[in-house]
């Protein structure tokens, strides 16, 4: 499917990445959204608030983010697709229900542009502490999948892809900007309609009767429906059988719980979106996501005009996490340098692909200030000397 | 249960609504929510509801098992949180009934501020509350409807907090329709469902209901026949009653009836005028999905 040329803003514009965002999201189909406000992703609401009611969408700005969370699932059962935005605290309050759209495998988009934690913490500045949130927030074993824009551009152009893989894998997807990129002005070239990708959301073709909403017919995902097209189905957040119905025992739960982690793990290969540059024969590799993948890219640049052999992985793609792809930079790289935005989290699962076979340092950061490509380009000498 | 027939036409309307493959349900002997769940199907027999345009949303306790027992669309969310979740379907679903099924602590404790805002924004969905003055799911432990001085598990001295009026805090928040029964009043309860589901906007039916294993064992009230005789001694039937001489106190006179009845516009027909009335031919407005 294309996207609909009525509502694609088609052009070049000078936006920042919350308004981008907004627009990649209707781009991608998005026709209902819940929030609470919170800097610093407000915009991205704002910009929907004035935008859907031309587009036959609806806006409610719920009574907190706990009811944000749960109200646009409610909204694509009924068949619509919808997203959810919000920062720090609002993404705490949301937990409970990242589980539960995990659980009953609704296809969700959760925004969250992140700022400085932990509590209220820096509202307006910004931070990349959410990236183990989103993965672990929720109790239970559970995937997700996270991408992490870089600019604009990419709000727009990723945000439709976040859209597209939670129908094609029915997990929430994190779309996980920070405060920097939402409110980086930038170009964002929105293309016509016809060249944007959106993937509907795929009904069963099976008729009432001789359907279950939970079964496998093939693949790995059981196929939807909505309410109200007579199929008379059943959705919990306990552990259920193929017609959705509670089972609660250990072998139900070994089953479930499996299927809905797999259905992610297996296809970590395609899921994997990322940026790699010179890394066969460097002295040291940069592995970065977000804005400070592109500050660091600035420092790479400097160091290579220095006549250092640095290459850079920039992760898109945040989670599933993909070990063979790190392993693979470790095979042609001399060290690792993680840069991002907190006191060290992705550097865990770094360290962990990449076991003794090269050192991993760290460059990090309590958040609200972006790291200085100075102190990057500083890292790279220190570690190459 | 498999060896059923198949090819028999259900008479008994609660055999309709039920997925009888998932009976017999966990709800205890003597327990008040069946009842009140019979009642719903029969009052859905007597509306022109599609089953098929039926939604029924559930948060979780006993009572919250209600979604799962329904042979329609139907979602057992999480705690306190069916309303929200409600809004979505229901804006979603301009064509459908949303029903929410659940416990007084789930709609009152955990629920309580998305209960207000939703009464408050009119959306339209049939609230049922099942009001056992208890969590009966937790094991009996004290819920803003628990009156004072009766005991459960948390206040085992007996409760002292003040208590929630549910009709009179429902109808302050905007609600369209309110009514009050004990599922001893199953007639008038029925009546008041098949009003409330026929009705536009947000309506709500608080039920009074009986857990013989923990309210009333626990408070010496006897089983649910003792529990029945004291609705049926007890209570009074005062439609149009004002909602703030409804509250209730340990084993009190019960004022129940149709209290409420005053239709607005909802929050759909709210968003439809002034979007039309600012934006004229470039409001686009929501018609379901196609
Ligand atoms: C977030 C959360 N907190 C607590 C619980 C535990 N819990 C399950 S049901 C329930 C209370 C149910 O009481 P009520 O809503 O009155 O319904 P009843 O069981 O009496 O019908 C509680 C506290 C939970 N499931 N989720």
């Amino acid at each position: 499917m294309k996207a609909d040329p009525a509502a694609v803003a088609t052009g070049v514009h000078f936006i920042d990445g919350n308004e981008a965002c907004a627009e990649g999201a209707i781009a991608a189909g998005c026709r209902f959204a819940a929030g609470y406000p919170i800097t610093p992703s407000t915009e991205v609401v704002e910009h929907i608030a004035k935008r859907f009611p031309k587009l036959g969408g609806v806006f409610i700005q719920m009574e907190d983010e706990i009811a944000s969370s749960i109200c646009f699932q409610g909204a694509i059962w009924g068949g619509m697709k919808a997203m959810t935005v919000t920062s720090g605290p609002g993404l705490s309050l949301m937990m409970e229900h990242v589980g539960l759209a995990a659980m009953t495998e609704t296809p969700s988009v959760f925004v969250d542009v992140q700022r400085g934690g932990p509590s209220t913490g820096l509202p307006t500045l910004p931070g990349q502490q959410d990236v183990m949130q989103v993965r672990w927030g929720s109790h239970g074993d559970y995937e997700v999948i996270a991408l992490a824009p870089n600019s604009p551009q990419e709000c727009f152009d990723h945000i439709i892809t976040a859209f597209n893989l939670a129908e094609q894998y029915r997990v929430p997807v994190f779309f996980m900007m920070d405060e920097c990129i939402g409110h980086m002005l930038g170009k964002v070239r929105i293309p016509e309609a016809n060249q944007i990708d959106v993937r509907e959301r795929k009904f069963t073709e099976r008729p009432p009767g001789q359907y279950l909403p939970y079964e496998i017919y093939s693949g790995d995902q059981p196929e939807m429906v909505r309410a109200g097209m007579g199929y008379r189905i059943h959705t919990t957040g306990l552990t259920h059988d193929a017609r959705g119905y509670p089972e609660m025992n250990a072998q139900a739960q070994d089953k479930l719980i499996r299927r809905l982690c797999n259905k992610v793990l297996d296809h970590t290969e395609e899921l994997t979106l990322c940026e790699s540059d010179q890394i066969d024969g460097s002295d040291v590799t940069i592995i970065a996501y977000g804005i400070t993948a592109r500050v660091a890219a600035y420092a790479v640049e400097q160091a290579r005009q220095q006549g250092l052999k640095v290459g850079q992985l920039r992760l898109i793609t945040l989670w599933p996490f993909n070990d063979r792809l790190i392993r693979d930079v470790a095979q042609n790289t001399r060290s690792i340098i993680v840069a991002e935005m907190n006191l060290g989290q992705m550097v865990h699962e770094v360290r962990r692909a990449v076991g003794d076979k090269v050192p991993v340092h760290l460059i990090d950061s309590a958040g609200g200030a972006i790291i200085e490509p100075e102190t990057i380009l500083a890292k790279i000498k220190e570690v190459v000397s | 249960m498999s060896d059923a027939p198949t090819n028999s036409t259900p008479t008994n309307p609660v055999e309709k609504l039920l997925r009888m493959e998932r009976i017999p349900h966990i709800w205890c002997p003597g327990c008040g929510v069946g009842t009140s769940v019979n009642c719903f199907a029969r009052a859905l027999d007597k509306t022109d509801i599609d089953y098929d345009n039926l939604h029924v949303v559930s948060g979780i306790g006993c009572t919250g098992r209600v979604a799962g027992y329904v042979n329609v669309d139907s979602f057992h969310t999480t705690h306190g949180r069916a309303i929200p979740f409600a809004t979505g379907l229901a804006i979603a679903r301009p064509e459908a009934k949303v029903v929410v099924y659940s416990g007084d602590g789930d709609l009152f404790a955990i629920g309580g501020n998305h209960l207000i805002h939703a009464a408050r924004r009119n959306i339209d969905m049939t609230v049922i509350c099942v009001n056992n003055f208890t969590y009966g799911m937790t094991g009996g432990q004290v819920t803003p409807t628990t009156p004072y001085s009766a005991k459960a598990t948390t206040t085992p001295y007996g409760n002292f907090e003040d208590t929630f009026n549910l009709p009179n805090l429902v109808e302050s928040c905007g609600a369209v329709y309110v009514a009050r029964w004990t599922v001893y009043h199953v007639r008038k309860l029925i009546k008041s469902m098949t009003k409330a589901l026929n009705t536009k906007g947000f309506s709500f039916i608080e039920v009074i209901a009986q857990c013989p294993t923990l309210y009333q064992r626990r408070n010496k009230l006897g089983d649910g026949v003792m529990a029945l005789q004291y609705y049926k001694e007890r209570s009074t039937v005062q439609n149009g009653a004002p909602t703030v001489d409804v509250g209730l106190d340990y084993q009190s006179d019960i004022i129940v009836g149709e209290f409420v009845d005053k239709p607005r516009p909802t929050f759909m027909d709210k968003y439809n005028t002034r979007m039309t009335e600012i934006l004229g031919n470039k409001f686009v407005p929501y018609e379901g999905v196609k």
